[in-house]
Order: structure tokens, then C-alpha cells, then sequence
């Protein structure tokens, strides 16, 4: 019985193609822009997270504003990673240098650090090395660049060896970043960085000196909340209680508002989306009604043969759901290759959510039978006599 | 068996009342082959609509085949349609977009038969209206006389105990309407009990009986 309506319900669909393919344009539509939209959203929110937690998920940073007279030394930092809480500190004394080299000359950010900085903010090598405890000690001219400087300036990522100016003082690259291609970066703009010791830095900038006024440590564990409080009461000690004397930047609190922002967007879009497909369904009922009036004849005729009320309410509601997961299946077809596309033109990789194709499929599902039901009990009840007489 | 008991339909026109059936009774017995005649607005219409279950009486009795069909719900009279009933109709009543055998198959979809066994009843119906050829087309590519044999086919293709046909030969020439008269009386030669309205002495004085109707009683007249 069922199989029979269903290729009624195609007969029917297939006998008056156009008005089939325009009653399905708006769930077409509906479905299209739920899928496209919430997935996007999803593809950004992924790219965000992953370059939020390839900084370092256990990562906290530290800016003192009011050191009341008891400055953080740079001897001073190992003290906090006595207690086994934080596993790495390193200084972070940030400075804008121009740096030109054999290619060309830019502004670039200057980072003064220790050795440590590289793990606790997950860096990778491309090649050479990272700064080391001796380049600190003797104040040595070495950098360490990013790809994107090393491509810059130099004019190829291979520089080590090569020599680069800082503010007309000439340094060493003794290492080269591996390319980050996150779109974190490629957003905040300055993308040239590059890392100095601590101390070279202080002979190159007025206002960095030995008084650590930012640092950067991470958690030895998995609680980023517990080491945040443990590092705040640290300095609480130190800074005799005043909590506005220093900040702590927590960066997977960052991943998690971040988190929640795109939670929220996904949902409104969603619900954007929904209301089109909620449009597509009335377009749905509107033509199942008009089908019903046009197709009387024929609903009087099935009753005659034999068709009883649940027959004909089945083949009109098969005929709405069919309308309405055909334009869904188009729906999630069209949206793949906007997807596709969207992904080839802006060079990034998205995906369609299989979560989301599940809902749409489910909402036009439930679009179907509820915009179907009301048309198709008005067939079923139809009068045969009346029906056999209209024309 | 067909048993009419002071059968009366009544339909209200605003105030009006108006008794398209008044008492009317009549007899019809198995494998008879019996006209009911009669100008328009005599009953006829009526008389076949309750007569194939598509409407109940207001007064009376209607026993088919022993059954008191006057108090059935909806439900019960689409079963007795579907099983007993084979109607064929003045304007063929085919479905346009579906072929002439999906449209003899039609009734079989409704009484759940399996496919093949479908299938196979439908064709030999269409077999049987000499149309086995022609199976596959639709309706509109079919002439009159065809479509109205598609739609005895339709009605033998569930072996129904009465055919009733409304005018069948009443939208067709006279040399067609002859044809559909000859598979009447092979239906009939079968054994099959038949019930023919009509407006036109000619066709009606070909069945067995003549029953004519006025002001929506029932008169039996000689043959």
C-alpha cells in the first residue's frame, strides 16, 4: 500500500514537473541556506579553536601594570615554577622594530623571550634552532624569525645564517618558524615576527629593562582554572593584595567564550535558516490544496473503485513528504557545491556538518507530514458522489 | 440478490424538501441483466448511487446479497465498493496520467492484492475487452469506445457480484455504443449481474427487464 502511493505520489509529481520543481524551491532554499550557513560557521569556529589551541592550551599571561616597588626580576621568574603548579615561564617583552635585510625593509614585531617561550607557546622549527640560555647570557645579536618575515625580508624561508638589521643593529638568524597558516594570524594583520633574547632586547628598546612587566608560563596539568588561581594568589603575595596591579590572560577561557560566540551565531543563523524552510512547508500546503481541488475528479473515481479514507490521506500526505524530501535532497546537493566552491574560492577547507544534514533532513521530514496532513484530509473526506461530479 | 424496501432519499434545497427517491422497491436477482430507465430527474442517479454503496438511504431497507447495507459506516460501504461493485461510468472516469493497465489495476491496489497477482488479473481483463495491445497507453491516446472499455475492464478486473453502469454508451456513436453493448452481453453471458441506466429505449430494451423510473418510485415494465 505504501509502495503503491509512493509511486503514485512520483506519477503525480512527474505529470506536472514545473510546479513540483517551484513548490520544492523554497524548501530548496530552506535547506540550502541552513546547511551552507550553520556549516560555514562550523568550518570558521574549527579554524578559530585549532589556532586558539595551537597557541597553547595551557597557557596563561601575565601583564603587571604597578609592580608597588617589588619589581618582577628576570632572575626572579624561576621562583614561580618552584611549586611544581607551572611547568615554563619565560618573559614576552613585545617592541616594534623596522627590520631590513637583503630583500626589503618592514616594520616587524620584536619579542624579547627566554628559550622556554618556544614550548609554552607551541612554536615549531622549521629549521635551525631556538634561542638558547648562552645567547642570554651574553646578550647575543641571534633571532629567531617566522616564515613569514624570513619570506619578507630575506625573500626565502631558508635564512638561517643569514644576517638581518633590527633598527640599524645587525643580528643573526639562528632559526626560521615554521609557516602557521591559522586564520587567527592572517586576521590580527601583523604577521612578521620575530624572537630576541630577553636581554639583546633590552639594549635595543627604551622601554624594556630587567623588571619582567609580561610573562607567559604554563600549567603543568590539565586544570587551567586551578593554576589561574594558583598563579593569582602568587601575585596577590607579591603585589600586597591589589588586584589591579597585574592581569592574568587565560587562553583557554578565550577558546571557550570563542566557542560560545560562534554557539550562539550558529543557532541564530539556524534559526534564520528554519524560518525559510517553515515558508517552504506553507508553499508545500498551498499546492497540495490547490492539487486537492484540481484533482477531485480523480480523488472521487479512487473512492468509487474501492479507496477508502486512509488511502487517499496516505497518497496525498506521501505526495507532501516526497515534495518535501526531494527539494531537501536537492537542498543538501547544491549546498555541498556552494560549500565546495566556497572553499576553493577562499583557499580554506569547509565542510558540510553531517549534524546539520541530519536536522534538515529531520525538519523537512516533520515540514512534510505537517503541511501534508491538513491537504490530505481535505482529500480524504471528500464526498465520491460530489467529487465523481465535478469537473 | 438486490433487495430495494421503500428506499427514500430526500435532499433538502433550502426550505424545499425534495424526495429524489419515494418508496421506491425493487428486486434483482443473480445473474440478471436489468435496465433501469428514466427521464432526467426520475431517481436514476440516486437509485445507482445507493445502489453502489457511494451513498445511504434516508428510510428503508437496501439488502445486497442478504446484507443490510442501510446503517453501514463509511468505512464498511468503501469494503462492500471495493469487493462488490464494479462501476462503469457515462464519462469513462479513467486517471489521465496513468496507463490503461494502472488504471484496471486500480482496484486491486485497494483490495491489497500482491503484484503479480494484480497484474495478471489486469491483463486478463484487458484481454478480455480485447485491448491487451493497447495497455500501456494513456486515456487521452485512446478513443471513446476504448477508454470505456479500459473501464469495463477496471470494473471486471475484481469480479464484482453486481456491474452497474451508469449511461456507458451515453458520451459515444451509435456503432461504438453498440460494441460496449456486446460486451455487456458477454458479461452477462458469463453470469454476471448487470444493471444498466439509461435514458435510451433502444439500450434499455436489450437487458432482460426494464424498470423504469418516475418521480422516484419503481415500476416494472413488460418487455
Amino acid at each position: 500500500m505504501i509502495l503503491q502511493s509512493v509511486k503514485m505520489a512520483i506519477t503525480s509529481i512527474l505529470s506536472n514537473k514545473l510546479r513540483s520543481l517551484l513548490t520544492m524551491l523554497g524548501i530548496i532554499i530552506g535547506v540550502v541556506s541552513l546547511v551552507v550557513l550553520v556549516s560555514l560557521v562550523n568550518g570558521a569556529t574549527g579554524s578559530i579553536t585549532d589556532s586558539i589551541n595551537a597557541m597553547g592550551n595551557n597557557l596563561l599571561s601575565v601583564s603587571i601594570s604597578d609592580d608597588h616597588g617589588r619589581p618582577v626580576k628576570l632572575t626572579d621568574l624561576s621562583a614561580f615554577t618552584d611549586d611544581g603548579t607551572f611547568f615554563r615561564i619565560a618573559p614576552a617583552a613585545v617592541s616594534t622594530a623596522t627590520a631590513s635585510g637583503s630583500y626589503a625593509e618592514e616594520s616587524v614585531q620584536l619579542t624579547g623571550t627566554t628559550a622556554a617561550y618556544l614550548d609554552i607557546q607551541g612554536l615549531e622549527l622549521e629549521s635551525g634552532r631556538f634561542l638558547m640560555k648562552p645567547d642570554l647570557d651574553n646578550h647575543s645579536n641571534v633571532v629567531v624569525v617566522n616564515a613569514d618575515l624570513a619570506t619578507e625580508i630575506i625573500g626565502r624561508t631558508d635564512a638561517v645564517g643569514e644576517t638581518i638589521r633590527f633598527n640599524g643593529k645587525s643580528f643573526l638568524i639562528i632559526g626560521v618558524l615554521e609557516e602557521d597558516d591559522s586564520s587567527i594570524n592572517a586576521m590580527s594583520g601583523d604577521t612578521l615576527r620575530a624572537y630576541i633574547p630577553y636581554t639583546s632586547l633590552i639594549r635595543l628598546s627604551d622601554s624594556v629593562s630587567l623588571d619582567v612587566t609580561s610573562f607567559c608560563v604554563s600549567a603543568s596539568g590539565d586544570d587551567m582554572d586551578a593554576a589561574e588561581s594558583r598563579l593569582e594568589n602568587m601575585l596577590l603575595e607579591r603585589f600586597e593584595q591589589d588586584e589591579d596591579a597585574f592581569s592574568i590572560f587565560n587562553q583557554s577561557s578565550v577558546a571557550e567564550s570563542m566557542d560560545s560566540v560562534t554557539g550562539t551565531l550558529s543557532l541564530l543563523l539556524g534559526g534564520i535558516a528554519g524560518i525559510s524552510l517553515l515558508v517552504g512547508g506553507i508553499g508545500i500546503m498551498n499546492i497540495m490544496l490547490v492539487s486537492v481541488t484540481e484533482r477531485t475528479r480523480e480523488i472521487g473515481i479512487r473512492k468509487a473503485v474501492g479507496a477508502g479514507r486512509f488511502a487517499i490521506m496516505l497518497q496525498f500526505l506521501i505526495e507532501a513528504l516526497i515534495i518535501s524530501l526531494l527539494g531537501c535532497f536537492l537542498g543538501i546537493g547544491i549546498s555541498w557545491t556552494v560549500i565546495r566552491a566556497i572553499s576553493v574560492i577562499g583557499s580554506a577547507d569547509y565542510h558540510l556538518s553531517p549534524g546539520i544534514v541530519l536536522l534538515s533532513i529531520a525538519f523537512s521530514v516533520g515540514i512534510g507530514v505537517l503541511f501534508g496532513l491538513y491537504p490530505a484530509n481535505r482529500a480524504a473526506k471528500k464526498n465520491p458522489i460530489e467529487a465523481l461530479r465535478h469537473n | 440478490m438486490i433487495i430495494f424496501q421503500d428506499i427514500s432519499k430526500i435532499y433538502r434545497i433550502g426550505d424545499e424538501e425534495v424526495r429524489a427517491l419515494n418508496h421506491a422497491s425493487l428486486h434483482i436477482f443473480p445473474g440478471e441483466f436489468v435496465s433501469i430507465i428514466g427521464p432526467s430527474g426520475s431517481g436514476k442517479s440516486t437509485l445507482m448511487n445507493i445502489m453502489g454503496c457511494l451513498d445511504t438511504a434516508d428510510e428503508g431497507q437496501y439488502l445486497l446479497d442478504g446484507q443490510s447495507v442501510s446503517n453501514y459506516t463509511e468505512q464498511e460501504l468503501t469494503r462492500i465498493r471495493s469487493r462488490k461493485i464494479g462501476f462503469i461510468f457515462q464519462s469513462f472516469n479513467l486517471i489521465g496520467n496513468m496507463s490503461a493497465l494502472e488504471n484496471v489495476e486500480l482496484p486491486l491496489i485497494y483490495q491489497k492484492l500482491p503484484a503479480k497477482e494484480r497484474k495478471d488479473r489486469a491483463l486478463d481483463a484487458l484481454k478480455k475487452v480485447r485491448l491487451y495491445e493497447r495497455r500501456n497507453h494513456k486515456p487521452n491516446q485512446l478513443s471513446g469506445g476504448q477508454q470505456q472499455r479500459v473501464a469495463i475492464a477496471r470494473a471486471m478486473a475484481t469480479q464484482p457480484s453486481l456491474y452497474l453502469a451508469d449511461e456507458p454508451t451515453g458520451n459515444l456513436d451509435s456503432n461504438t455504443g453498440y460494441q460496449i453493448m456486446q460486451l455487456f452481453h458477454e458479461l452477462h453471458d458469463r453470469g454476471n449481474t448487470i444493471i444498466l441506466i439509461t435514458h435510451d429505449e433502444s439500450v434499455a430494451a436489450q437487458a432482460d427487464r426494464s424498470i423504469r423510473m418516475k418521480d422516484g418510485r419503481a415500476k416494472e415494465v413488460a418487455v
